[in-house]
């Protein structure tokens, strides 16, 4: 029990009311919910999820230090939404969400898929996920794209085994472990369909939206600015240009896409400086993304080429 | 007779609460923290038997406390089960802080003292615990 904990066990005999505003600021999920929206353009449906949750978890808190009558909540969760939405970042947020809280003792984030909890052979898979639900325990486990560990074409999966040790230890040890599925909405659906056990341990579905073009645009100078990079006027329309281009085309991944966009931008314009720089360059200069850094995606011409992976 | 090895062994038995906090601090401080469990209570027995591997990269008391639970529906009733935090960092590598976490639900049943006669008047003497009379299995049970 920490000294501030040991106060307030002392403190609750004499308790009659709780100020949720000064709670509120106190406990730092002010300041959680802030850079949350500051950090994350768009999704708003997402953040008022999260502010929901919070002013929930909030009350109950409050509930518990005037003796009434309370349980710990589950707090498992799904998220579901397209590649790219932020769903990692989010889950990250969340971590630090419950730990400021107080409803996690660590508040760290371990992320798995598949692989980190599904053995090669009989009696691999039990050690392998104890193994990752120690290690996460204080924290949050986010098991991306979770609808893999069960398939139904093959009867002796050791996905099944997963499954039932991560179910018992959700229902048994909800003190010391919150799990986040994440993946595909279509494709949780029909996991959470044949796996009724997950559903009804999970209380909290948030849905992720794809971003809109102006959205993204916003994430895109977000990004650069975090890396001292600016866009010159011709820039900015070619990106938005882009944007709404690259929309079109297959494999698209929201926030993903325009990363890896921005890096590819990057190399062609230290390739342009580097080629046409005749003295010496400024900060401006290196820091400047030109139109012409953008215009030469390959989006531009017509698009990806389906023998070649990486669009570039 | 309750033997007495590693650190709290003259109090009363940790509860679980007060060994997550034991085992807490240990992580907190960067330790690896490790499971044995012997049936061989001898002060001089150093090989114990791992349970699993070391946990280095365990946050949370909660994740020692399930495998101490796994480790106790396997030989709770019949071992003695350890605990021991192992420093790793360079100048100490070796265990920081060791106690016993699980006895056997039957009375330990204590040493005896054995005396041999040696060269001249000389008289050397050795311990044996009553428990190791009987083969492994038997033990405790």
């Amino acid at each position: 029990m920490s000294n501030a904990e040991a106060a307030e066990a002392a403190h609750e005999a004499t308790e009659t009311a709780v100020d949720l505003r000064a709670e509120y600021e106190s406990s730092g999920v002010k300041a959680v919910l802030e850079e949350l929206e500051h950090d994350l353009i768009g999704l708003a449906p997402v953040k008022k999820r999260i502010r929901e949750t919070a002013a929930l978890l909030l009350v109950d808190r409050a509930r518990k230090r005037l003796g009434l009558a309370w349980q710990t909540p589950t707090l498992h969760m799904s998220f579901t939404g397209n590649p790219g939405t932020g769903k990692t970042t989010v889950a990250l947020k969340m971590a630090d969400l419950l730990h400021r809280l107080g409803y996690l003792r660590k508040g760290h984030l371990v992320s798995v898929t598949r692989d980190d909890l599904v053995g090669q052979y009989i009696g691999h898979t039990a050690p392998k996920t104890k193994e990752i639900l120690k290690k996460a325990m204080g924290g949050v486990l986010f098991i991306d794209e979770a609808y893999y560990l069960y398939r139904p074409e093959n009867e002796r999966d050791y996905g099944q085994e997963a499954i039932e040790i991560l179910l018992q230890v959700m229902e048994n040890q909800r003190d010391d472990l919150v799990v986040i599925l994440a993946g595909y909405a279509g494709r949780m659906e029909r996991f959470f369909e044949s796996n009724p056990g997950f559903r009804s341990r999970i209380a909290h579905h948030i849905d992720f939206p794809d971003y809109a073009d102006d959205e993204l645009f916003g994430i895109a100078r977000h990004m650069l600015a975090e890396q001292n990079y600016s866009l010159t006027p011709t820039a900015q329309d070619a990106l938005k240009e882009y944007i709404a281009a690259r929309r079109r085309q297959p494999h698209f991944a929201n926030a993903r896409s325009i990363r890896n966009a921005l890096d590819r931008a990057r190399l062609r314009q230290a390739n342009r400086l580097f080629e046409s720089a005749a003295g010496p360059l400024d900060a401006t200069a290196l820091s400047a993304i030109d139109a012409t850094d953008i215009r030469a995606s390959r989006v531009f011409q017509g698009g990806l080429n389906p023998d070649r992976d990486a669009p570039a | 007779m309750r033997i007495t090895q590693g650190a709290f062994s003259f109090l009363p038995d940790l509860t679980d609460e007060q060994v997550s906090k034991q085992v807490q601090y240990c992580l907190d401080n960067g330790w690896a923290v490790n499971l044995e469990f012997t049936n061989d209570p001898h002060p001089r027995n150093t090989y114990w038997e791992m349970w699993g591997h070391p946990m280095f990269d365990v946050a949370d008391a909660a994740g020692v406390l399930y495998e101490l639970k796994e480790c106790r529906k396997v030989y709770g009733a019949s071992h003695y089960i350890r605990l021991s935090a192992f420093d790793a960092s360079h100048g100490w590598e070796s265990v920081k802080l060791s106690f016993i976490v699980n006895r056997p639900q039957e009375e330990e049943a204590g040493f005896w003292l054995q005396r041999s006669e040696a060269e001249g008047r000389t008289i050397r003497y050795t311990t044996h615990s009553y428990a190791t009379r009987k083969p492994g299995g038997e033990r405790y049970t």
